[in-house]
């Protein structure tokens, strides 16, 4: 049985629920778009190396809404922020809004909020092509839009703190996320993921980050979800003229992670910097899939996702970098180097340039090795033992990416994360905590 | 406390140490000097335990002990160092937790407890004085953009911090100027003590002017060939390395 089928009930369900005839009909849409679509198998091009297996066994629902019991997800020392809590992906609580700072929910629209909201998803980035924008479509039930007004400087930054209850098996999680950055705005967003569920769960989370001119924002989007969870979701962007992006994605845990990341270079002289890190170990599945749209001149894109794959994990990589006719004096540069420690880890990666213009600067590359022998050796040749230096190695490797963040508590809450990950006994990582 | 009896190794299948043997006791300074390509490096990295070099004859006792019993990690624990002549760059791992991650290591095998953070930041930082290095050198990936003078002085930091029994440096002097190299030699003389072996590994005689050797063996072709005090250096400057070959014949 394929997807669709096992989430007829819950779209019908929530179809069967609302008075808002534009949104019964625009998630109608999405839905016979999404069944008609043929479900992927190893020969569709953007699923082959990432089987679907997973998600079709198990009749999704949508959630009840009455979560309970939660723990307070991912947290942060010293570090002042506008936490906005969603469980199950339903906001339950929230900080104090900074001025210049509004949220609205799809679930609380009023009339003429409801105008807007339809205004703003239908202008909306998500891809029709992407299967699980569909999905996310079909089920919407709960969309958070931030909107940050022009020229505001956020001192604190908004971190959306997604947590899934521990009751949420079987369950189906649409999210949606809206964060627009109004011209010369300045904000930093941080959205974390983890799940206290006990059984499957499927997050289906899309964010869609709008900047306008000479907006910067910087965002992290880290996926910390462990145990029996699906989170498959996507991020995009759109960059107005002189915006800054600067984004740092993380994934680690769960059965199956897939992360579609399109970026949108629409105003002239845009800048992004876009960073990764995935690490699946046992028999975790992590996929990111990046396209970077560099549809006027002036811009540049700097992308960097490192992986570290372990056990019989499994990777994949692919990262699309598309400069239209248009788009000249573009820069723009992509690396992906994956690091295997086991033999029966695997990693698939696929750098694709498409270059319609011809006066611009663009480079990628994509490595697949080991941990050196000759690193190694020093340090087992200054006495350390062989597993910790592997673990230091490791985390090395990471660490690079690690060390370029602005913000040292996320480097401070994922030192230790990380560390303990390589690390199957904690002495071994007693020097990097 | 080193004793080498009719060593032979093999890095695949090319035989490059070929019956060398050498005595080393506490206290004393050895100086193997040699052609490029007579074994020197190799020596070196055998005694430390490098993975790629097969022993394939003769033995070496430290301290007693077979040393071919203990692996690289375990012979560093008993007090061998090397100092490597193209020290490693490992961006990502800072030199503070590289040099306390070693530290902890060998205390431990020592039976001492591990320093306490405070204490180690104190010491290497003292030691990064005597060394020349500046200390955000502590904070940087380990010898990650060094120049090749950074990284000998980075070697003997470690060598410092180690307190090691037996060190081994191997062509410390290689890519170091006057004064890189006059640090190193003040680094290895204040490490002298009646107590500690040292071999100096080294192509030219210039190191030697500034650690004066106990003895000088000449290695040629995989084993010693002729030994005697720092004067054979300097006959071996004056003349060349042919001499020494023109002799053995």
């Amino acid at each position: 049985m394929t997807l669709p089928l096992r989430a007829h009930r819950a779209h019908q369900t929530l179809q069967s629920d609302t008075d808002w005839s534009w949104l019964s009909q625009w998630r109608s849409q999405a839905w016979s778009t999404f069944a008609d679509t043929p479900w992927p198998t190893r020969k569709t091009e953007d699923f082959k190396y990432t089987p679907l297996k997973s998600l079709t066994n198990t009749d999704w629902e949508l959630p009840t809404g009455s979560a309970k019991g939660t723990g307070r997800g991912v947290e942060f020392e010293n570090w002042p922020r506008t936490v906005l809590t969603l469980i199950d992906g339903r906001l339950t609580d929230h900080d104090e809004l900074p001025e210049g700072v509004t949220v609205k929910l799809l679930s609380k629209a009023s009339a003429e909020d409801r105008v807007r909201f339809e205004q703003r998803l239908e202008a909306g980035l998500a891809d029709n092509k992407q299967l699980f924008s569909l999905v996310n479509q079909a089920l919407l039930s709960e969309v958070v839009w931030i909107e940050i007004a022009a020229n505001q400087q956020l001192e604190k930054p908004l971190h959306i703190n997604q947590i899934i209850s521990s009751g949420a098996q079987q369950r189906v999680i649409p999210v949606r996320v809206l964060v627009d950055v109004a011209n010369s705005a300045r904000a930093t967003l941080v959205e974390t993921f983890s799940s206290e569920a006990d059984g499957p769960v499927f997050i289906n989370p899309i964010t869609e980050l709008m900047l306008a001119d000479n907006a910067r924002l910087t965002h992290y989007h880290l996926l910390m979800e462990q145990g029996d969870v699906r989170h498959l979701g996507a991020v995009q962007a759109q960059l107005g003229a002189y915006a800054n992006l600067n984004a740092f994605h993380m994934a680690l845990g769960g059965v199956l992670k897939r992360k579609d990341i399109t970026v949108y270079h629409r105003g002239s002289g845009a800048e992004l910097n876009l960073n990764g890190v995935y690490l699946p170990r046992g028999k975790e599945h992590i996929d990111y899939h990046t396209c970077l749209e560099h549809e006027v001149p002036h811009c540049t894109s700097q992308e960097v996702f490192r992986g570290i794959i372990g056990d019989q994990a499994k990777a994949v990589f692919n990262g699309r970098i598309h400069i239209h006719k248009d788009a000249q004096k573009t820069l723009a540069q992509l690396s992906n180097k994956n690091l295997l420690t086991s033999h029966q880890a695997e990693v698939d990666t696929k750098p694709e340039l498409e270059i319609y213009a011809d006066d611009v600067k663009c480079a990628h590359g994509a490595t697949i090795s080991q941990l050196e022998q000759k690193s190694l050796f020093y340090f087992l040749a200054r006495g350390i033992s062989r597993p910790e230096a592997e673990v230091m190695l490791s985390f090395g490797f990471i660490n690079e990416l690690l060390e370029g963040l602005e913000d040292e508590p996320v480097r401070l809450l994922l030192r230790p994360v990380l560390a303990n990950l390589f690390a199957k006994e904690d002495i071994w990582a007693r020097h990097l905590l | 406390m080193l004793k080498i009896d009719n060593l032979t190794a093999q890095v695949e299948d090319l035989t490059i140490l070929n019956g060398l043997s050498l005595e080393v006791k506490p206290g004393e300074v050895h100086a193997i000097m040699g052609p490029n390509g007579a074994g020197k490096s190799t020596l070196g990295n055998v005694l430390a335990g490098r993975d790629g070099y097969t022993v394939t004859g003769g033995t070496v006792e430290f301290d007693g002990k077979n040393l071919f019993d203990l692996e690289a990690e375990e012979r560093a624990r008993a007090g061998i160092f090397l100092a490597f002549q193209y020290p490693v760059e490992i961006p990502g791992v800072s030199n503070m937790e590289f040099l306390k991650a070693s530290v902890d290591a060998i205390r431990t095998a020592r039976g001492e407890e591990p320093m306490s953070s405070m204490d180690f930041i104190k010491l290497a930082r003292a030691k990064c004085k005597e060394v020349d290095l500046p200390q955000d050198f502590l904070k940087r990936g380990v010898n990650e953009g060094f120049s090749g003078g950074e990284k000998k002085r980075n070697e003997l930091l470690q060598m410092m911090l180690l307190e090691p029994r037996l060190c081994i440096l191997d062509e410390t002097d290689s890519g170091l100027d006057i004064d890189a190299l006059q640090v190193v030699a003040k680094g290895v003389n204040d490490l002298r003590s009646p107590d500690r072996g040292i071999i100096v590994v080294t192509h030219y005689q210039r190191l030697l002017d500034f650690i004066i050797p106990d003895y000088v063996h000449v290695l040629a072709k995989g084993r010693i060939v002729k030994s005697g005090d720092k004067s054979l250096a300097l006959e071996l400057e004056k003349h060349g390395y042919s001499w020494i070959d023109e002799e053995v014949a």
